[in-house]
């Protein structure tokens, strides 16, 4: 009942932290003597006004929207996932393997197997963290964090000495074959007739992405196995009672969290680099944090929180790319936000709250 | 002599949301007197002795302390105010000493060992001054919780408290302690101290008090001289209306055994035996009480029960032995069985508090097959069925979607007994039925048990309510070191002879507890034990109990 009402709950809070962000972001901008509105306006434009801009921040927002679900599903089991960056590369190395060595006639028939593929190496690395966590109580935070590095180092010598090609020199597998590759948004939006940049790399992932979405929200809010999730997410004590395991509640959380992480690996290997790359994944394991955050675990809200970080990720490129603002300050704007929306997340909300409690009693 | 009141609160209101937690309460608490200040829960009471603490904020009102006005805007002024409180569940730091807990918070200048002597040598002279003895270099977690509420109390004294404030503060203790409590309580009001005791026990106010005050829904609806009143009085005032404290019930009808339970033995992780070779069973239509100090192995027992810890022995229901280690010991299996589960903790096991009414309708029986459409849930007949459930269990509000934290203690019961019950199960566990539930919801649920008793069904009560034992149970067990010390019928049982096995004792006092049966383990101390000894006994069980852990 001490409640403010939802829509200030998912709108107003994370709308007033990005305020704030942008606020910081501005003053900074300032101290190194550069014309902030310049730099908005040129994010802008930047990210949404083309369809390459829209191509790329749609390209970011899809691996966000993935990381961000990972992230969300763990949570609701009161797990803090924080491999996502590690089971994403272990998903492209499953779509690698997948596109590589199965003959695979057409791109919807490769896209489900390979599909399979990034979920289920996705999902194999965030087992072994999930059972030590349910067996050993050894804490997740820590086991996931360090299999992202293990993911790397193991990624790293598959790559240099199992799947790179003779006579390579960069550490990537060959280039996937030919019915492999996905459509992009330009070839999918021609034939209704609409002129889509050719250059944007976002792609029909994109739409497996907000399948995704509904999946998980149905997953959470209309089965049984999501009923279990939240309930032992609240307290596992009550999950208990009712008889609900919580060792398989943690396994089965964890594979879905990492199979959700792994997918990502479609967007970036199939649908991008048609070829496994060693830094495909580029932190957005870990951006899909901030986007869970933000946007409250819900997929509608991760959904719209990771369209933001792909606007956020394709602006800052602009910037970089057309002003003095140097590279390094953009990833702390991009941090600003992180710092805003995610950690000080009860900074705003708890004036709020009481501003809303306060208003309530007036009129009551 | 006229002296100015203790204290006095004029117009105090404190809302929170749209719900009026204290409405225009004014209230004079006397000088060097024992105040009571009784209520249903949610009343108020505990909001009121918030705002006199420095925790909350009143909207409006004034606090006069000594017959000045005081703001108290925080607990460090109400201190400053010689205001001490006694919480409920106790505030020591576990690992640390007497000394050193009492010091806490309050210590003078750089080095600890100053603050360390003063204290030591002003702990002394408070133990003789109020008879509050302690061993000040005993570690907390070793003493009995009555030693530790004395330390509570004690920490306040040394704050220079001249006004108590003792919320509930026998929940925790045997009857034997809390007897020794109210004595101190005696000797602090004759030197002069002013006490305020918050409870629900009319019986403790009708035994200590000077004054009492009843809230009702946020308002003082009265204030009464002790002795000018009756319990029955004052239990009017608290609902409202006219209130049985009796259970009406016929005679029970027991029928074949349904629950058998044969040797049955918990070690827990940390390797303390929790139950010790229990042997129970509980008729058809029967209700068994199991009476017990909190922490004598009764939540474990039905735990087992229950499905949520593993134990050794022998459990049959209806003559079918039930798994008690592997894959069919769980929750689900037990419900499968036939045993219904009111938990003795609604709020961390009955109940998802985040989750609406509706999604608690169904908890831990989630896995129907009558709640499957498909491979999702039929969330729209869950919703459907928990409306009708919470008409016929007269839940309020009767609004399915709201989340259960923002129900009252009451009907957040009466949401799980409703569910457990519904399922028409052979056997119910039910721990704690009346904890924190208010005058008017206990009544309602003690009538849902004995209606279920009466259709023939088993129950077994868990209860530290020994006068809830005693008005439900046809028969009654009493638990002591995780151990039955003493079984028979409960209308021979009497209250002294009950106290006496609860503290682990047989004597004379259980002789004339006719077709009761007392374990070895009750009969080793012979004659009247009197209360000291069961007191330096409990301590000592108190202490071998907490060091195992």
């Amino acid at each position: 009942m001490d409640r403010m009402p939802p829509w200030a709950d998912a709108l107003l809070v994370p709308l007033i932290s990005l305020v704030l962000a942008a606020i910081l972001s501005a003053l900074v901008i300032i101290g190194i003597g550069e014309d902030p509105v310049a730099a908005v306006t040129l994010m802008v434009k930047g990210a949404l006004g083309s369809t390459y801009g829209w191509g790329y921040t749609l390209y970011y927002a899809t691996n966000f929207i993935f990381t961000g679900l990972a992230v969300a599903v763990a949570f609701h089991a009161r797990m803090f996932n924080i491999g996502g960056e590690g089971q994403a590369m272990l998903g492209g190395l499953g779509v690698a393997l997948v596109c590589l060595y199965l003959p695979l006639p057409h791109w919807t028939v490769a896209l489900v197997a390979a599909a399979l593929g990034a979920a289920a190496f996705g999902a194999a690395w965030a087992y072994v963290p999930a059972v030590l966590q349910a067996r050993r109580g050894s804490h997740i935070v820590i086991t996931t964090i360090m299999f992202n590095f293990i993911a790397a180092a193991l990624l790293n010598y598959v790559l240099v000495n199992l799947l790179r090609p003779k006579g390579a020199m960069d550490p990537a597998t060959a280039k996937f074959p030919e019915g492999t590759h996905l459509p992009t948004l330009h070839d999918m939006l021609a034939p209704v007739g609409i002129e889509f940049s050719k250059a944007a790399p976002a792609n029909v992932t994109l739409l497996i992405a907000l399948l995704a979405c509904l999946a998980v929200w149905l997953l959470i809010w209309r089965t049984r196995l999501g009923y279990e999730i939240r309930a032992f997410g609240h307290s596992e004590t009550a999950a208990r009672y009712a008889g609900i395991s919580p060792v398989r509640i943690t396994v089965v959380a964890m594979l879905i969290s990492g199979g959700l992480a792994g997918l990502m690996a479609l967007n970036t290997t199939m649908g991008e680099a048609e070829r496994l790359v060693l830094n495909s994944v580029e932190g957005a394991g870990f951006i899909g944090i901030a986007v869970a955050l933000m946007g409250r675990s819900h997929p509608l809200g991760v959904l719209m929180a990771a369209i933001l970080f792909g606007f956020l990720y394709q602006g800052g490129a602009e910037l970089a790319l057309w002003t003095n603002i140097p590279r390094e300050l953009i990833v702390v704007i991009q941090a600003l936000v992180i710092l805003f929306t995610g950690a000080l997340d009860n900074m705003v909300r708890m004036p709020l709250e009481r501003l809303f409690l306060a208003r309530r009693k007036k009129e009551g | 002599m006229t002296t100015a009141p203790a204290i006095e609160l004029r117009g105090i209101s404190k809302a929170f949301g749209p719900v009026q937690a204290n409405k225009d309460i004014s209230i004079r608490v006397e000088r060097g007197t024992i105040h009571g200040i009784i209520g249903e829960n949610g009343a108020g009471k505990s909001t009121l002795m918030s705002i006199l603490y420095g925790f909350y904020k009143a909207d409006a009102g004034e606090i006069f302390i000594g017959g000045s006005k005081t703001e108290i805007p925080d607990s460090q002024a109400a201190i400053a105010a010689g205001i001490g409180m006694v919480f409920q569940h106790f505030k020591l730091v576990e690992n640390f000493t007497v000394l050193e807990n009492v010091v806490l918070g309050a210590e003078d200048g750089r080095l600890l060992k100053t603050s360390l002597s003063k204290a030591r040598s002003e702990l002394k002279a408070l133990a003789s001054d109020y008879g509050l003895n302690v061993d000040p270099d005993a570690v907390i977690e070793t003493i009995g919780v009555g030693q530790q509420q004395r330390v509570e109390i004690l920490k306040a004294l040394y704050r220079q408290a001249d006004i108590l404030i003792l919320d509930e503060p026998t929940g925790v203790l045997t009857p034997a302690e809390a007897d020794q409590l109210f004595r101190i309580l005696g000797r602090l009001k004759s030197e002069g101290k002013t006490i305020i005791l918050i409870t629900h026990k009319l019986r403790e106010i009708m035994e200590i008090t000077d004054t009492v005050s009843v809230m009702r829904r946020g308002e003082m609806t009265a204030t009464v001289k002790t002795a000018e009143t009756t319990p029955t009085e004052l239990a009017e005032l608290m609902v409202g209306r006219k209130v049985l404290l009796r259970v009406d019930k016929a005679p029970a009808q027991p029928g074949a055994p349904v629950l058998q339970i044969d040797g049955l033995s918990v070690t827990d992780s940390a390797g303390v035996q929790r139950l010790k070779d229990v042997s129970l069973n509980v008729r058809a239509g029967e209700i068994l009480g199991i009476a017990g100090v909190a922490g004598n192995g009764q939540s474990e027992l039905l735990e087992v029960l229950g499905g949520m810890r593993t134990a050794t022995g022998r459990i049959t229901m209806n003559g079918q032995p039930i798994d008690l280690t592997g894959k069919q010991s769980d929750g689900q299996s037990r419900r499968a069985r036939g045993i219904g589960h009111v938990p003795e903790d609604r709020q961390r096991e009955g109940l998802i508090m985040a989750y609406s009414a509706w999604e608690n309708s169904v908890f831990g029986y989630h896995r129907d097959p009558r709640w499957q459409k498909g491979a999702l849930m039929d969330n729209a007949g869950i919703e459907s069925a928990a409306q009708e459930q919470m008409d016929r269990f007269d839940v309020r509000p009767p609004n399915p979607r709201l989340a259960a934290r923002n129900f009252s203690g009451g009907n957040q019961q009466k949401i799980v007994v409703a569910r457990e019950i519904d399922r028409n199960p052979d056997l119910l566990l039910i721990g704690q039925p009346t904890r924190g539930v208010d005058i008017g919801a206990i009544e309602f649920i003690h009538k849902q048990i004995i209606a279920l008793r009466d259709e023939g069904k088993a129950i077994l009560l868990v209860s530290v309510e020994l006068d809830e034992i005693l008005s439900l149970s046809d028969r009654v067990a009493v638990m002591f070191d995780g151990q039955i010390m003493g079984e028979g019928p409960a209308e021979t049982a009497t209250q002294v002879g009950l106290g006496c096995l609860m503290a682990g004792l047989g004597g004379d006092d259980t002789r004339d507890m006719t077709g009761w049966r007392i374990t070895d383990a009750a009969t080793i101390e012979e004659g009247t034990p009197d209360v000291a000894r069961i007191e330096a006994q409990l301590a000592d069980r108190h202490a071998d109990a907490s060091k195992e852990v």
